[in-house]
């Protein structure tokens, strides 16, 4: 996988001491003075740290939306040992996460994986005043704020799943503490995506994507535990039900929940359910669907093949509506000690440093510290990506490739926009095993 | 695999021979004790295991003797439904690529007068299958959706008016995309079983003025059908144990036994999946038991 492994020896330490200096110069000498991950072993960095750290590999592994493989390399180039990226879709992450945890140093975790993985003690706390970026996360992750807006905690948010009250802790904790269970790194609001030539008019309301008059053209995602958020988002903007928390459904609610969709698919209203990224692409960009729950990016890759798709603008109105979010962040597993440990540091710390923030920014996702994604960005970048404003020249993806037009604005607006939009977050209900049964109920009426 | 064990077997003398025989006889299964122990049995057992043991719904489970499990799998109308649908699948599968299988295998071994042109042939039939299972079924869907090849071109002729939805995300799509992926597992044993036919039987029974029909029912069919159960086992235990294809191809619009149970692990519901597991395993076991109850295949393939 990890295309590292090429590089050799010398020419790695060569590049770290290249990729410090930039480091060094980009942040000043007293960022680095100020922080406490290994800032002392930094300094003599070029000599003693850079062979020794040379033989360390971390294996960060989680969904291939969050880990990516040109992040990894970068990380290697910029800080001189290996990283190894491998990619599971989210059951097989977890799973692995929980029954082989000795075979994951970083585990890219949810929320709700978070506070899974926590619960079963295969992560170790992370040390608050060793991630030097802290005080520059938005408040959305560290007080379930932003700009005096309370975020909505349904489902389980990453501010809920951010803290433990120390080390080695089981139990998530309730308010800041110096203890972290994951370092949040990406993070979005999704919603429904369309074919505005096929639709025909303004989609902004979730009950679009039930609505009768697409039948045999709507799809929805077929994972579990996100799919029926998606539903609930549906029946709840339709009028039908009001949940106490989409989040975490009662078993009546989940009843009434996929009830409604199996009524829905009898009718054939559901013309295929996805997966993947892919399979979402495909099926919008072949005409197969016009409406479906979607990603961000794939609204983007479908744009891509010059076929319109727009990515609704779904804010809260009247206590409804509201995007989707997600976050992943970063967990140290519970073997890392040491040398690898400190690497381990060294590289969460380089992903809050602006170049991963800036990369995920270009293909739609937000990085939780934007001051520092922002350095990486271009000014235009800066103003299409995050302000919601027309592009001033040709929006380009993180791979350099032209994307939309100059004068393109983004869907859903700016990023306070969205974010301050989202309504519930993904999650794992208490009732998932019963959720999934009916899920399955759905899958095979 | 006992070829090595065989070179080695020391002269036998009539005094040591049945102590001997004893121990020859471990050594000559050693080395399947020593892939199916670790590799099959080992594993079988602990899903077992886990599937009496008790979740705490979070991954963690608990040693017990905890059949809830299992009750909750056999009676709940989900497992009925996934199973009505997996044969469903199954059978149609099966159905056709037997049909496809036999007569493909027929062709070549007795239409094809040149035995290298039949080999050449049948080496042919498995050039699909140099590709990936999961190509060769994703090339399906840009042939069978709404705009896809065979819409289009239907279109075009003007014999219908409206893409055919059917095609596409729905059993239609499935059962195409298995036959595709499965038939040669039919072929491959067919031919093996018909090439071993005497070919002066079938002569015989035209001389003595059969009809086609009766050769094909009375000595064809009979002489393959070792051939025809073991191909049947491959597929039917394939079909049965896989959820990609269904997952795919139907657009996600169809479960499958196997898929269910992969959503359980996927919340951590390990000893529930277990239980599920063992049930297909039972499942499976019995509709290979009853395979080779309708055809002894030990004393067809030593005829």
């Amino acid at each position: 996988m990890s295309t590292t492994d090429k590089t050799p020896p010398q020419r790695a330490v060569a590049k770290t001491k290249a990729g410090l200096d930039r480091r060094t110069l980009l942040k000043g000498a007293a960022a680095v003075a100020g922080a406490a991950a290994g800032s002392d072993a930094i300094r003599g960095f070029p000599t003693v740290w850079a062979q020794e750290i040379k033989d360390i590999e971390l294996r960060h592994v989680g969904v291939s939306y969050s880990v990516v493989q040109a992040i990894g390399d970068q990380a290697a180039k910029d800080l001189g040992f290996k990283v190894t990226m491998q990619n599971l879709d989210t059951s097989a992450a977890i799973n692995r996460f929980i029954t082989q945890p000795n075979t994951v140093d970083i585990a890219d975790v949810e929320g709700w994986q978070a506070k899974l993985a926590i619960k079963r003690g295969v992560l170790q706390g992370i040390e608050r005043k060793r991630i030097k970026e802290f005080d520059n996360f938005l408040p959305i992750f560290t007080k379930g704020e932003l700009n005096g807006h309370k975020i909505p905690r349904q489902g389980i948010s990453p501010y809920e799943a951010l803290y433990i009250a120390k080390k080695d802790a089981t139990e998530l904790h309730d308010g800041v503490a110096d203890w972290l269970t994951n370092i949040p790194q990406v993070y979005n609001a999704d919603s429904i995506g369309y074919r505005p030539d096929l639709v025909g008019h303004e989609v902004t309301e979730w009950k679009e994507l039930i609505d009768p008059k697409f039948k045999g053209k709507a799809a929805i995602l077929d994972v579990p535990a996100i799919g029926i958020m998606d539903a609930a988002l549906c029946l709840e903007s339709a009028g039908l039900i009001k949940y106490g928390n989409k989040g975490n459904m009662t078993k009546a609610e989940i009843d009434f929940t996929i009830n409604k969709l199996i009524e829905l698919k009898k009718s054939g209203h559901f013309r295929a359910t996805w997966t993947t990224f892919d399979q979402s692409v495909n099926l919008m960009a072949a005409g197969e669907v016009v409406i479906q729950s979607m990603w961000s990016p794939a609204v983007a890759a479908v744009r891509v093949k010059q076929i319109p798709c727009v990515y609704a603008p779904v804010n809260i109105k009247n206590g409804k509506e509201g995007y989707r979010g997600w976050c992943n962040g970063m967990g140290l597993m519970k073997h890392l000690t040491g040398k690898k440990l400190e690497a381990a540091y060294e590289y969460l710390n380089w992903y809050l440093s602006g170049w991963q923030g800036a990369f995920v920014s270009r293909y739609g996702y937000y990085s939780p510290v934007p001051s520092t994604a922002k350095k990486f960005m271009s000014a235009a970048e800066w103003e299409y990506w995050y302000e919601g404003k027309p592009s001033p020249e040709v929006v380009k993806d993180p791979y350099g490739v032209p994307m939309e037009p100059v004068g393109t604005k983004r869907d859903g607006g700016s990023f306070i926009d969205r974010v301050t939009n989202i309504s519930c977050w993904n999650t794992l209900m208490d009732e998932a095993a019963y959720m999934n049964q009916r899920w399955n109920d759905f899958k095979v009426a | 695999m006992t070829r090595p064990t065989r070179a080695q077997r020391p002269a036998k003398t009539p005094e040591t021979s049945g102590r001997r025989r004893d121990w020859l006889g471990w050594l000559y299964i050693a080395p399947l004790v020593l892939v199916l122990v670790p590799f099959f049995l080992a594993p079988l057992l602990a899903v077992v295991a886990a599937s009496v043991f008790e979740s705490d719904g979070f991954g963690g489970m608990t040693p017990a003797l905890d059949l809830s499990n299992y009750w909750q799998v056999l009676t709940s109308d989900l497992t009925f439904n996934l199973y009505w649908s997996t044969a469903k699948f199954t059978f149609l599968t099966w159905l056709f690529s037997l049909i496809i299988g036999f007569f493909v295998a027929y062709f070549l071994v007795f239409h094809v007068r040149n035995p290298l042109l039949g080999l050449g042939l049948f080496l042919l039939c498995t050039v699909p299958f140099w590709t990936s299972n999961i190509i060769r079924m994703i090339s399906w869907i840009p042939l069978l959706g709404k705009q896809g090849l065979i819409n289009e071109a239907l279109l075009k002729i003007g014999l219908i008016h409206e893409p055919l939805e059917f095609l596409l995300f729905s059993s239609f799509a499935v059962v195409v995309a298995y036959v595709h992926q499965l038939t040669i597992f039919m072929i491959v044993p067919i031919f093996n079983a018909m090439g071993r036919i005497d070919k002066r039987v079938v002569e015989a029974a035209i001389d003595a003025g059969a009809s086609r029909f009766d050769i094909m029912r009375l000595i064809i069919v009979p002489l393959s059908k070792s051939g025809i159960a073991l191909g049947s086992i491959f597929v039917v235990s394939i079909v049965m144990g896989d959820f990609f294809v269904v997952k795919v191809m139907s657009g996600g619009g169809s479960a499958s036994v196997v898929g269910a149970f992969y959503e359980d692990v996927g919340v951590l519901q390990y000893p529930k999946a277990a239980a599920s597991a063992v049930i297909l395993t039972a499942v499976l076991m019995a509709a290979v038991g009853l395979i080779l109850r309708t055809v002894d295949i030990r004393r067809e393939i030593t005829r």
